[in-house]
């Protein structure tokens, strides 16, 4: 029998949602390809996240080891190739996420088994293994196929496929004795730090003007806070602006940032990249102002002004202000 | 123990190897498929280092500014991405080393990765620096890949970085803007997040010093390799085809000029109670 693992990822005492993205998308896989579904669950003390786990796969596959407890790709990558190579599981799913990228790519040259990162969709067809890609920041898409193996490694982006409940399908949980026996030699795992908490909390406002890259310099900011404040709403941004300093990290909205759910977003010189869409997608109403009328944001607005936004914000902050006062 | 600065300070100076990669910039134009239909048209973009790469760069000359050593920069690729390394010269690498050859073709992550070993073996270094990713095909795997072929520990996603004897502590980015603390021995690979610094200007004086400064190509015989041990060949994964990802949902784009798309705004914020 065919089998196909996913990596259950956990952090700081929390099963992450990609978990169950990654499991439901494993099960459709499996189902077609007539494979059994594992969730292998690497960590320390953690018998309530296999009972989860077991609801929504045949098989948990656990290994609790104090080395284990918090992430680190080398201890990850050592228990992960050995339950590779011992069970040769078809396909091994993992979250494109913090934790994933710094472990698929050296686990799967170890095994020298062919690796798809960031992928928003795979399928077997005719023995191949197929992946749907994103490049050039989300504004293009690509089909591409593996090379013909025994064994493969996909890592799939959070957030893109929807977890489904199921009936639980009440799979066995199997615990398997960790591999690691000498002490960690390269890399160790110190703490966490959080991100420090802002003046303004952007999650709770309801009126969100976010600005991008579109804006080009830090003297252009005071132009969109002036309609951020005329619009009674909070500032927040995209990644490069946090990146070049001009606003604090606790304004990023995206996935290294904050989620936001306001009743008006709208997204000023923003391309709409993945990683910032994550995060505001939920948003109630959203106008978008982008001089590309392909960019991906559009995807995501209900309204879009294709316009240079020099032209338009000034413009826009003015009607606004005269509706307030009028 | 009895310190011995000098001693100390000459041994932590670091040789550096950044990767770096020359690409469209993309970001805020509209991307087109050639006739191919497994590229994109680029003879109107502009190219530069990719950006995660810049900061990895900017990483390398201010850890050698502090400590002292050298920086390499390393690209793969045809002849314009030299700009991207005289870039770098510029800024402040010693020397700089173009991989190129028609075999390189159709290269993806793990064939560049093993073209990069191969460059990168036998030269000295504690420390070698990527971007997280690149901008165009957006992988986010030769750091780590490179390492598990050099056999030397990485890590992916650093938003900083501080070296110390023997060791480097660095900061990794999670999502949510959490960070997990990792301690790695060196040599080792790390791979740079965009944020982590403010990559400075090329000044005039760099660029002048850059054209006295060594940049090296080498070929596929050169780095002694033989054509099935790279490109498309030993590469993971092959593109079959390029395409605009399908709208689900479309936006209602607003025409007429700046006075008549503010107003069709404003009327639509009062409509639903907004303002």
């Amino acid at each position: 029998m065919k089998e196909l693992f996913v990596l259950a990822e956990h952090r700081q005492g929390e099963l992450r949602d990609v978990t169950f993205e990654m499991l439901t998308k494993g099960r459709e896989i499996s189902q077609k390809i007539n494979a059994d579904l594992t969730a292998v669950l690497l960590g320390h003390s953690i018998k309530e996240f296999a009972k989860r786990l077991a609801e929504h796969a045949k098989k948990v596959m656990i290994i609790d080891d104090a080395k284990l407890e918090s992430f680190n790709a080398e201890t990850y990558q050592k228990v992960l190739s050995r339950l590779i190579s011992e069970h040769k599981p078809l396909l091994t799913l993992i979250g494109h996420t913090g934790f994933g990228v710094d472990l698929a790519p050296s686990l799967a040259t170890e095994l020298n088994v062919p690796l798809a990162t960031d992928c928003i969709d795979l399928d077997f067809e005719a023995e191949r293994l197929v992946v749907i890609r994103q490049v050039y920041g989300g504004k293009v898409n690509v089909k591409a196929v593996l090379r013909k193996s025994e064994k493969y490694i996909v890592t799939l982006r959070p957030a893109t496929f929807e977890a489904q409940e199921v009936p639980a399908v009440g799979g066995e949980i199997v615990e398997v004795a960790s591999p690691l026996s000498e002490d960690i030699t390269y890399k160790r795992f110190l703490e966490y730090v959080q991100p420090p908490a802002g003046e303004v909390d952007i999650t709770a406002a309801d009126i969100i003007v976010a600005v991008g890259r579109g804006i080009k310099e830090s003297d252009n900011m005071p132009m969109i806070e002036k309609l951020a404040e005329t619009l009674g709403g909070v500032l927040a941004c995209s990644r490069p602006v946090v990146d070049k300093g001009w606003l604090p990290s606790d304004r990023q909205v995206g996935t290294s940032g904050k989620t936001v759910k306001p009743k008006l977003y709208v997204a000023v010189g923003i391309s709409g990249a993945f990683q910032h869409v994550s995060g505001m997608k939920n948003s109630d109403l959203v106008i978008a102002i982008n001089k590309d009328s392909k960019a991906p944001i559009f995807r995501v607005a209900d309204y879009g002004v294709v316009e240079d936004l020099f032209k338009v914000v000034p413009t826009l902050t003015d009607r606004v202000s005269k509706e307030k006062s009028g | 123990m009895v310190s011995n600065h000098k001693e100390t300070r000459k041994r932590n100076r670091m040789n550096i190897i950044v990767c770096v990669k020359h690409v469209p910039e993309t970001a805020e134009v509209e991307v087109t498929i050639d006739e191919t239909g497994k590229r994109i048209k680029t003879q109107d973009l502009v190219f530069d280092i990719n950006e995660w790469d810049d900061y990895a760069l900017e990483e390398a000359v201010l850890i050698k500014e502090k400590l002292g050593g050298s920086i390499t920069a390393i690209t793969m690729g045809p002849e314009n991405a030299d700009e991207t390394l005289r870039k770098c010269l510029a800024r402040g690498a010693d020397k700089a080393i173009r991989l190129t050859d028609k075999a390189f073709e159709g290269s993806d992550a793990f064939a560049t990765a093993k073209i990069l070993q191969k460059a990168i073996q036998n030269l000295p270094f504690d420390l070698i620096l990527t971007g997280a990713q690149a901008g165009d095909d957006g992988y986010a795997q030769v750091g780590a890949i490179l390492a598990e072929l050099l056999g030397i520990p990485h890590a992916t996603m650093v938003k900083k970085i501080d070296v110390k004897e023997g060791i480097v502590r660095v900061n990794r980015e999670l999502e949510g803007g959490l960070e997990q603390v990792m301690e790695i021995k060196l040599p080792a690979v790390l791979a740079i997040q965009t944020g982590i610094n403010e990559p400075r200007y090329v000044s005039i004086m760099g660029v002048r010093k850059a054209r006295e400064k060594e940049l090296k190509v080498l070929s596929l015989a050169d780095l002694g390799l033989e054509e099935k041990e790279v490109g498309e060949l030993v590469s993971w994964i092959t593109i079959e085809k390029m395409f605009l990802p399908p709208v689900e949902k479309e936006a209602e784009i607003l025409t007429g000029g700046p006075d008549e798309v503010a107003t069709k705004i404003v009327e639509t914020l009062k409509a639903r109670g907004l303002i």
